[in-house]
C-alpha cells in the first residue's frame, strides 16, 4: 500500500526536491565556485554549512516565540505544537552549528573551544538555555499547564536570542571573524552567491523538516483518534507523561 | 589540477560529514516513525473492516454506530 504517497502530500514532496537541489547547488558552489580565502585558506569552507546552521537555528528559536505568542493569544493547541516542534529542530540545527564551528576553530586556531570569544559563548547559552526547553515540560505532567509554562519559556527565551544577538555585535570580538555586518557583509561577490544560496538552502531544509514533523504529529494524533473511536486495542490505554505537546485530531 | 588535498582539507570534510550523519539519522527516525505510522494506519483498516462487517451482519444491534473516518490532514 503506498502509505507514504498520502501521509505526505505533493505539495511536501516538491518542497524536498528543492530543498535538496538548493542546498547541494550551495555546497557545489562553496566547493567549486567560491575562491579560497586569502587568510583563512580552504578551512573557510566551513564558513557555508556553519554560519547557515547558525543563522537557521536562531531564526527557527524566534519563530518557536511568536508560535507561542500565538499559542497564549489564542489557546489553540496547534500554536504549541508547532513552537514545540520549532525549538526541538532548531536545537539540533544549533548542536550542529556548534559541532561544525568548533571544529572549523581547530582548523583556524589551533583550538577546539576558545572560552573569551563573546560569539562563541553567547551561542553556546543560547544552546543551553534552549536545551531545557524539554525537561522543563517533561517536569510538567498537566498538559494545559505544561503548554502553558513551555509558551512563556519559549517567549522569554525568543527575545533573549536578538538581544544576545545584539549584545555579541556591540562587542569587540576578538578572533571570531564577521561574515554579516552592517555595510551588507565582508563577503567578496562570488563568495557570497555560494553563501546566501546556502543560506536559503539551510532555511529550507528547516521548513521541510519542520513540515515532515507537523504532518507527522497530525497524523499519529488523527489515527489514534480513530483508533480510539474503533475501541482498538490501545482504546483504552492511558497516555504516559510526554515531553510533546497534546495534538487534536480535528 | 593537483591530486593532494588542500591543508585542512580533513577539517573541512569532518564538518560535512558531521552535517550528513545528523541528517542521516534524522531521517532515519523519521523513517522509523512513518513505518510506525503506517503499521498503525494498516491496523485502523483493518478494525474498519471489522466494524463494517459487523454491522453488515447484525444491522438490528444497539452498539452498531456508522464508523467515521475522520477529518483530513
Amino acid at each position: 500500500m503506498p502509505t507514504s504517497r498520502k501521509l505526505y502530500g505533493t505539495r511536501l514532496r516538491v518542497l524536498s526536491i528543492l530543498t535538496a537541489v538548493v542546498l547541494t547547488g550551495g555546497f557545489a558552489l562553496a566547493a567549486f565556485y567560491a575562491p579560497i580565502e586569502a587568510d583563512q585558506g580552504f578551512s573557510q569552507k566551513i564558513f557555508y554549512l556553519h554560519v547557515p546552521l547558525a543563522i537557521v537555528s536562531l531564526c527557527g528559536f524566534i519563530f518557536g516565540g511568536i508560535c507561542a505568542i500565538q499559542y497564549l493569544r489564542t489557546n489553540d493547541p496547534r500554536h504549541d505544537l508547532r513552537a514545540y516542534t520549532a525549538i526541538h529542530q532548531s536545537l539540533i540545527f544549533c548542536a550542529a552549528a556548534l559541532v561544525t564551528g568548533s571544529i572549523w576553530a581547530k582548523a583556524a586556531w589551533g583550538q577546539w573551544w576558545v572560552w573569551d570569544e563573546p560569539t562563541l559563548v553567547s551561542f553556546l547559552i543560547v544552546f543551553l538555555l534552549y536545551a531545557t526547553y524539554q525537561p522543563l515540560r517533561f517536569s510538567i505532567e498537566d498538559p494545559e499547564k505544561q503548554s502553558r509554562y513551555a509558551a512563556v519559556f519559549a517567549i522569554v527565551a525568543g527575545a533573549f536570542v536578538p538581544l544576545n544577538f545584539l549584545a555579541v555585535r556591540l562587542a569587540n570580538p576578538l578572533i571570531h571573524p564577521r561574515v554579516l555586518n552592517s555595510s551588507g557583509g565582508s563577503l567578496p561577490g562570488d563568495m557570497k552567491v555560494a553563501f546566501y544560496t546556502c543560506v536559503v538552502g539551510m532555511a529550507l531544509l528547516f521548513v521541510t523538516l519542520w513540515k515532515y514533523e507537523m504532518t507527522a504529529k497530525h497524523n499519529r494524533a488523527q489515527l489514534r483518534s480513530l483508533k480510539r473511536k474503533l475501541g482498538g486495542p490501545d482504546a483504552a490505554a492511558i497516555r504516559g507523561r510526554s515531553a510533546a505537546p497534546r495534538v487534536s485530531a480535528s | 589540477m593537483s591530486d593532494k588535498l588542500p591543508t585542512n582539507g580533513g577539517y573541512v570534510a569532518a564538518a560535512y560529514l558531521v552535517f550528513l550523519a545528523v541528517l542521516l539519522v534524522y531521517f532515519a527516525i523519521m523513517a522509523t516513525r512513518a513505518s510506525r505510522l503506517e503499521r498503525e494506519l494498516s491496523e485502523v483498516n483493518r478494525l474498519v473492516d471489522e466494524a463494517v462487517e459487523g454491522t453488515t451482519a447484525d444491522p438490528a444491534a444497539p452498539d452498531a454506530e456508522p464508523v467515521s473516518t475522520g477529518g483530513e490532514a
